[in-house]
C-alpha cells in the first residue's frame, strides 16, 4: 500500500533526526583534535584520558549512585502507588492530581523551590539527600503512570483463580501479579533511572561542594570552554551499552519465544 | 468494617509513602516559593524577609519582561507544533506496523538519550555551526547560510524538539495502540476521504494522546533555560533564565519566586483549558 510506504518512509526520516547528532558524536569522539565540528584524524585518545580523569569518573560514580537510589526509591513506592489507585476509592480523584503535579511542575521552578525550602526551612546540607529527594520527586510519577496502565490492563481473575487454588495474598502477590507486572515496573526503573541520569537543570541548584553529579559538572564546564570530547567519549559509550542491552533483550525475548512456541508445538504433536 | 473504608484505608496505606515524599518535597518547597514572592529582597543570608509585599509581582510584570515571555511562548508553542508533526507519524507507525517489533522500536526511539544532555545540545551545535556538516551539506546545493544556522530561534526550536519529542511520541502511542483501526475502515466504506477520515475520526481518538504528550512537551520547553543559552544567540532570555539569574548567585529571590509562581499559574490555565480528557493517558 502506497500510504504504508509514505508512513515508513516519515518514520524512517524522525529516527534519523533521533540518531543523526548521537553518530556524530560517536564519530567525533574517535577525532585527534579537540573540535567537535571537523574531523581531523583518527585517535582513541579520548577514551584514554577519559578513563584516567579522577574528577569525571568521581562525578560519574556520585551520578550512578544518584540515579540508582532514585530508581530504587521510586520504583518501590511508585509501585505501591500504582496499585493503591487500582480500584476506586473516597479521594482517588485528589491522588491523581497529586501524582501529575511532578509532570507540569517546571523542573527550574522544581530546583528553585527545593533550594530555598532546604537551605531556608528544612536545614537539608546541598548534595546527595537534597538530590535524592528531587529526583524521587519528579521520577515518581514517571513509574506510577508506568505501571499503573499494566495494572489497569491486567486481567483480576488471574489473582482470583490464585485465591481459589489455595493461594494466600502474599504467595498470589509473588507468584501471579508481579511476574504480571514485572515488564512495567522494568520499564519504570529504566526510566526513574533515565531521568536521574541525565538531569542538570533541577540538579544544578542542589549540588553541594564535593558532591556534583556529572551533568551539572559538565554544564560548569561547558559554559566555560565547551563540552570535553571526554564527555562526547562518554556518551557514545553510554549509547553503545544501551543499545547493547536493547538488542540483548530482544534476541533473548526472541529465543525465548521461538522455544515456547517448540515446546507448544511438541506439545501439539 | 464497611467494604469501602477498607478499600479507602488500603489505598490510602499504599500511597502514604508517595504522598509523603511529594507532600515533603514538592508541594512544601512550592508554598516555600510562594511565600517568597510576596517577600522583600534581602541582600545578606536570609535573600528574602517579610513583611508581606506585592513588590516582586509588580516587577515581574513589569512591561520590560514582555518580550521574554512572549518568546518563552513561543518557543514552546513552536516546539509543541513540531514535536506533534515528528511524533504522530512516528508512533501511529509503530503502533500499526511495528508488529512484534513494536517494543524494540519505542525502545530506539529512547536509545540516544542514553547519552548526556549537554552532549547532544553540542553535537546540534557543531552540526549547524558555519563550518558544520548541515551547512556544508546544504552549500552543496547552495543553500548554505553565511555563519551557519546557529544562534537563530530555528537553532533554539530544533534542540527543544529534539529534547522532548520522547516525552511526544510514548502517550501518543499508548494512544495509538489503544485506537480501534476499524473505524478507519468503516470511514472509508461510508466514502470518507484521507483528510476527512483523519480529521473526523483518528484525530478525536488519538485526542487523549495528543493532550498529554502536548502537556509533557509543552511545560518543560517553557521552563527550560540551558537549551536556548547554548543554541539561541546574544537575546535569548527565557522565563527559565530569567528565574535562574534570580536565584543563581542569589541575585533576587523574591523576584524569582514571582516569575515562578507565574509560570506555575501559566501551567495551571493550561490545566483547566485542558479540561480532563487527557487524564486517562498521562
Amino acid at each position: 500500500m502506497n500510504g504504508r510506504r509514505v508512513l515508513a518512509g516519515v518514520a524512517g526520516l524522525v529516527f534519523a533526526f533521533l540518531y543523526a547528532p548521537i553518530l556524530w558524536l560517536a564519530l567525533v569522539s574517535f577525532n585527534e583534535s579537540r573540535s567537535l565540528s571537523r574531523i581531523t584524524g583518527f585517535s582513541a585518545r579520548w577514551y584514554a584520558e577519559l578513563f584516567e580523569d579522577d574528577r569525571v569518573l568521581e562525578s560519574l560514580g556520585l551520578t550512578l549512585r544518584l540515579a540508582g537510589a532514585s530508581a530504587l526509591i521510586s520504583t518501590v513506592i511508585g509501585t505501591l502507588a500504582a496499585f493503591g489507585l487500582r480500584r476506586a476509592f473516597p479521594g482517588r480523584g485528589l491522588w491523581t492530581v497529586l501524582l501529575s503535579l511532578p509532570l507540569v511542575v517546571p523542573e527550574v521552578v522544581l530546583g528553585v523551590a527545593l533550594l530555598g525550602f532546604c537551605v531556608k526551612l528544612a536545614g537539608i546540607p546541598l548534595g546527595f539527600g537534597a538530590l535524592l529527594a528531587a529526583h524521587v520527586a519528579f521520577s515518581l510519577s514517571f513509574v506510577v503512570v508506568v505501571v499503573r496502565a499494566r495494572v489497569a490492563g491486567m486481567d483480576a481473575r488471574l489473582e482470583e483463580a490464585a485465591a481459589d487454588l489455595g493461594a494466600g495474598p502474599l504467595v498470589a502477590f509473588r507468584t501471579v501479579t508481579l511476574p504480571l507486572v514485572a515488564p512495567a515496573v522494568a520499564a519504570g526503573a529504566a526510566f526513574a533511572f533515565l531521568l536521574s541520569f541525565d538531569d542538570v537543570v533541577t540538579s544544578s541548584y542542589l549540588t553541594g561542594v564535593g558532591s556534583t553529579t556529572l551533568p551539572v559538572f559538565v554544564y560548569a564546564q561547558a559554559s566555560k570552554r565547551g563540552v570535553s570530547p571526554e564527555i562526547v567519549a562518554l556518551s557514545t559509550l553510554m549509547v553503545a551499552v544501551s543499545a547493547t542491552l536493547l538488542i540483548a533483550g530482544v534476541v533473548i525475548a526472541s529465543r525465548r519465544a521461538r522455544a515456547s512456541t517448540f515446546v507448544g508445538a511438541i506439545r501439539d504433536q | 468494617m464497611l467494604p469501602t473504608r477498607r478499600r479507602w484505608l488500603v489505598a490510602t496505606g499504599l500511597l502514604a509513602p508517595t504522598g509523603l515524599w511529594l507532600g515533603v518535597f514538592l508541594i512544601a518547597p512550592l508554598a516555600l516559593v510562594v511565600q517568597f514572592s510576596f517577600a522583600t529582597r534581602d541582600t545578606g543570608v536570609a535573600r528574602a524577609v517579610l513583611p508581606w509585599t506585592t513588590r516582586a509581582y509588580l516587577t515581574a510584570l513589569d512591561p520590560a519582561f514582555l518580550p521574554i515571555f512572549g518568546r518563552t511562548l513561543a518557543y514552546a508553542a513552536a516546539t509543541t507544533a513540531l514535536c506533534l508533526l515528528l511524533g504522530f507519524p512516528l508512533a501511529w507507525f509503530i503502533a500499526r506496523h511495528g508488529g512484534r517489533y513494536r517494543t524494540v522500536l519505542l525502545a530506539a526511539v529512547l536509545v540516544p538519550f542514553w547519552s548526556s544532555y549537554l552532549a547532544r545540545i553540542y553535537a546540534w551545535k557543531a552540526l549547524l555551526d558555519g563550518d558544520g556538516l548541515v551547512n556544508r551539506l546544504l552549500g552543496v546545493v547552495g543553500l548554505d547560510r553565511d555563519g551557519g544556522f546557529l544562534l537563530t530561534h530555528g537553532a533554539v526550536v530544533l534542540g527543544l524538539t529534539y529534547g522532548f519529542l520522547p516525552f511526544m511520541v510514548l502517550p501518543l502511542y499508548v494512544a495509538c495502540e489503544r485506537f480501534d483501526h476499524r473505524q478507519v475502515e468503516a470511514s472509508y466504506d461510508l466514502g470518507h476521504g484521507r483528510a476527512s477520515t483523519f480529521l473526523r475520526i483518528v484525530l478525536p481518538g488519538v485526542y487523549p494522546g495528543v493532550l498529554a504528550g502536548s502537556l509533557l512537551v509543552l511545560v518543560p520547553a517553557a521552563g527550560d533555560f540551558v537549551t536556548p543559552r547554548l543554541l539561541g544567540g546574544v537575546d535569548q532570555s527565557t522565563f527559565g533564565s530569567v528565574i535562574d539569574d534570580q536565584f543563581r548567585g542569589g541575585n533576587n529571590w523574591p523576584l524569582g519566586s514571582a516569575m515562578a509562581v507565574l509560570l506555575l499559574v501559566l501551567v495551571a490555565v493550561v490545566l483547566v483549558l485542558r479540561g480532563r480528557r487527557g487524564e486517562d493517558v498521562l
